[in-house]
């Protein structure tokens, strides 16, 4: 039986938790991760799990597509009108008993965050799983201030003690095998609080256990509370958060005082918008028809659950993302992470490489515009996420809300060209001048040709032309460093044509 | 929509708030960058279209149908009528080897007492420590949804707070044939916004560690439901 105990509480010395930070360019994270073989057995065997489920389920439903038509819609409305949307959502939570914050960008939110905590005079606080927080760096703004910030989900509890990062919008701790996981509980657990039980297995169901006797302790003693939002419902100030394990409800009930941090895009506009996402989301993300525990709260409710609530309202360059009329649609995402589980890239490199807490197809398109690709120039990594991708269109395929990723990738890679920072642009340049002489007059084709002919004598030993070292290949070797070349063939079509009088003389 | 006359009641008496520090310059310059951004290019408008299934198709075994996906979710499932209800429920809570029950303020639940267990109302309001020291907790609830095997409790006199589903390892819920449901749609027309709901499909459940589904983690790890039908 559990009690308040007092466990060590250790909010110092605890290192910061590392972000994503100086992370390199997606073509060199990507090379470092392919050669992780236990990474990509991990990811293979999650992503094709997870898309085999979400098939069965949205197969289920005669309407899917109306309903992912509909959930579009419904967001494009709230795009179209923001600015009226978020005042009537501020006034209705007013109403109903919360109070209302609004944040320009990371830096606001997070010392918005820092002063509720302290007002109530409390050093630690516990987290639901928010991709909005992990966007602003909210636990290591909380650690400046002295203030310890526990994440309650278990693959964010299991990336928060290995003092790792999360991999995957769903499931973090994707690239994290059960050995791993154990290891990092045995070692800290006892660091933080309630140490891991003696002779803990590596069984799902006790590492379950453990997180469940060890996070109680926290839930029962904290004071304040820190949650992301699904959805945000402007007419009526409700607020949404679907999970399931229930450390999201312990949360949102438990404590004295909630703070929810909410992206300015989350909101519908209507109570009945509900039922559209709320069929849209647990198929598309962990493939349920309905996901264990969702919890939906309007302002304070007397003798039920927090008697403070703040709702800080976040932009951080999501205005930005408005101002472009394609790149926009990236704000209807609903963070399901299906897009992730389909794609061929994602599923081999994993979502470390994206250098963002925002990983794979959505992460791709959605990252460089928050960090204001459509205004300016920037940083190397970021330019190189637009090139992260195949353009299968799986992603769309898979999408709730009929994002384009396709769309918004390639429009990327044209703004990037016109800002000179297509990442093998040199390579490109060289290759495409190249053309451009050979095709200026017929006999610089033939030349051409036949010196490519001979080159599969230099280079083309099993028909295919790998990576050229980098020293020696130039532009070629460049390119040649992220993909094999077929190596040309023997004899080029014109030199065949004239030999063989167009196959007349075929020997 | 009538929904927007619906009001909550029982308002909290207006608390100190923090005011750290004067924000309203970030309010006007996060609504004037917003308004920039659509000035030149707002999207068109476009209607939404509601012609997804709003309602649950005719002929729909909704008792069934509940039953089946709340199964799904390896929760468990019994049926009883007037006449075997209080035998169905002694025959669950034996199963789950509970003999005190958590129940909320109120008379709905004191049918229960019949099974043999202790009843402990939640009124005065048990502390989180006894709630989370207590072996299991019943509630009925306000909608339930067939087609996706939920349960909604939206703090109702027969459901209670949150915190009492929740803190406890056992939840019983017992669910009536006019309270199913056959859509999401059709649950929330039903629903009162302005009241704090859960929705539950199943035990608490993860599937963090390398996908596979552990049920149980924060909240009560088995869920039997009884289905009054």
């Amino acid at each position: 039986m559990t009690s308040v105990q007092p466990y060590p509480r250790a909010v110092e010395p605890r290192p910061p938790e590392p972000t994503f930070l100086g992370m390199p360019p997606f073509p060199e994270a990507a090379r470092t991760a392919l050669s992780d073989a236990q990474l990509r057995a991990n990811l293979r065997k999650a992503t094709h799990t997870i898309r085999a489920r979400r098939q069965a389920v949205v197969d289920e439903l005669p309407d899917w597509e109306r309903l992912r038509a509909a959930g579009a819609a419904i967001k494009d409305d709230v795009l179209a009108h923001l600015p009226r949307y978020l005042e009537q959502l501020e006034a209705s939570v007013t109403a109903a008993g919360g109070t209302v914050h609004w944040a320009r960008d990371a830096d606001e939110a997070n010392a918005i965050v820092v002063d509720i905590v302290r007002a109530h005079g409390v050093d630690e606080v516990v987290k639901i799983k928010s991709m909005a927080t992990q966007e602003i760096d909210l636990n290591n703004a909380l650690g400046r201030a002295g203030i310890a910030a526990w994440e309650t989900d278990l693959a964010e509890m299991i990336v928060q003690l290995g003092h790792d990062l999360p991999s995957h919008l769903l499931v973090p701790a994707i690239h994290k095998n059960r050995r791993e996981i154990r290891d990092v509980f045995v070692a800290e657990m006892g660091r933080v609080g309630r140490p891991a039980p003696a002779g803990l297995t590596e069984r799902p169901a006790d590492l379950a256990e453990a997180a469940r006797l060890h996070l109680r302790e926290k839930f029962l003693s904290a004071k304040v509370a820190i949650s992301g939002g699904n959805f945000a419902v402007a007419e009526t100030g409700t607020v949404c958060v679907v999970e399931s394990e229930g450390n999201g409800r312990m949360c949102l009930t438990l404590p004295d005082v909630l703070v929810t941090v909410l992206g300015i895009e989350k909101l519908v506009p209507r109570w009945e918008d509900l039922e559209v996402f709320l069929q849209l989301l647990p198929r598309s993300s962990t493939g349920e028809r309905m996901n264990p525990y969702t919890s939906m709260w309007t302002g304070v409710t007397d003798g039920d659950g927090p008697r403070h609530f703040h709702l800080v309202l976040l932009d951080n360059g999501r205005s930005d993302v408005l101002a472009d009329p394609v790149g926009r649609q990236a704000l209807r995402c609903i963070r399901c992470s299906a897009c992730l589980n389909v794609c061929p890239v994602y599923e081999r490199v994993g979502g470390h490489a994206y250098g963002s807490v925002y990983p794979g197809p959505i992460g791709a398109i959605l990252t460089p515009q928050l960090r204001g690709l459509n205004q300016h120039d920037v940083d190397a990594q970021t330019a190189s996420l637009p090139y992260a991708s195949t353009l299968c269109g799986a992603c769309f395929e898979a999408c709730p809300v009929l994002i384009d990723i396709p769309q918004i990738l390639t429009r990327q890679r044209a703004q990037l060209t016109d800002l000179g920072r297509g990442p093998a642009h040199h390579a490109e340049k060289a290759a495409m001048r190249a053309v451009d002489w050979a095709f200026g007059q017929p006999w610089r084709l033939g030349l051409a040709q036949h010196a490519a002919s001979f080159s599969r004598h230099v280079v083309g030993r099993k028909g295919r032309i790998g990576k050229v070292p980098r020293l020696l290949g130039g532009p070629l070797g460049r390119w040649t460093a992220a993909r094999d070349a077929p190596a040309p063939p023997s004899e080029s079509f014109r030199s065949w044509h004239k030999r063989t009088a167009g196959g007349l003389e075929e020997p | 929509m009538s929904k927007l006359t619906w009001r909550r009641g029982g308002h909290t008496a207006p608390v100190a708030k923090p005011e750290p520090v004067e924000r309203g310059a970030s309010k006007a310059e996060m609504l004037g960058r917003l308004r920039d951004a659509l000035a030149d290019n707002r999207p068109p408008r476009a209607e939404v279209d509601r012609s997804y299934r709003r309602e649950r198709d005719a002929g729909t075994d909704l008792v069934g149908r509940f039953a089946e996906r709340v199964a799904d979710y390896r929760a468990r499932v019994l049926r009883a009528d007037s006449s075997d209800l209080v035998e169905t429920a002694a025959a669950l809570l034996r199963e789950a080897g509970v003999r005190r029950l958590v129940v909320p303020p109120g008379e709905r639940l004191a049918w229960l007492a019949a099974t043999g267990v202790e009843l402990v109302y939640d009124d005065p309001p048990l502390t989180v420590t006894q709630l989370d020291a207590a072996e299991g907790v019943a509630t009925e609830c306000a909608v339930a949804v067939a087609e996706t095997g939920t349960i909604v409790l939206d703090g109702g006199p027969d459901q209670g707070r949150r915190a009492l589903s929740l803190l406890p390892d056992y939840h019983l819920c017992v669910v009536r044939a006019e309270q199913l449901v056959g859509t999401v749609p059709e649950a929330v027309a039903r629903l009162d916004p302005y009241r704090p709901q859960t929705w539950i499909s199943g035990p608490s459940a993860t599937s963090d560690i390398e996908l596979d589904r552990v049920e149980g983690v924060h909240g009560p790890r088995r869920l039997h439901v009884l289905l009054l039908a």
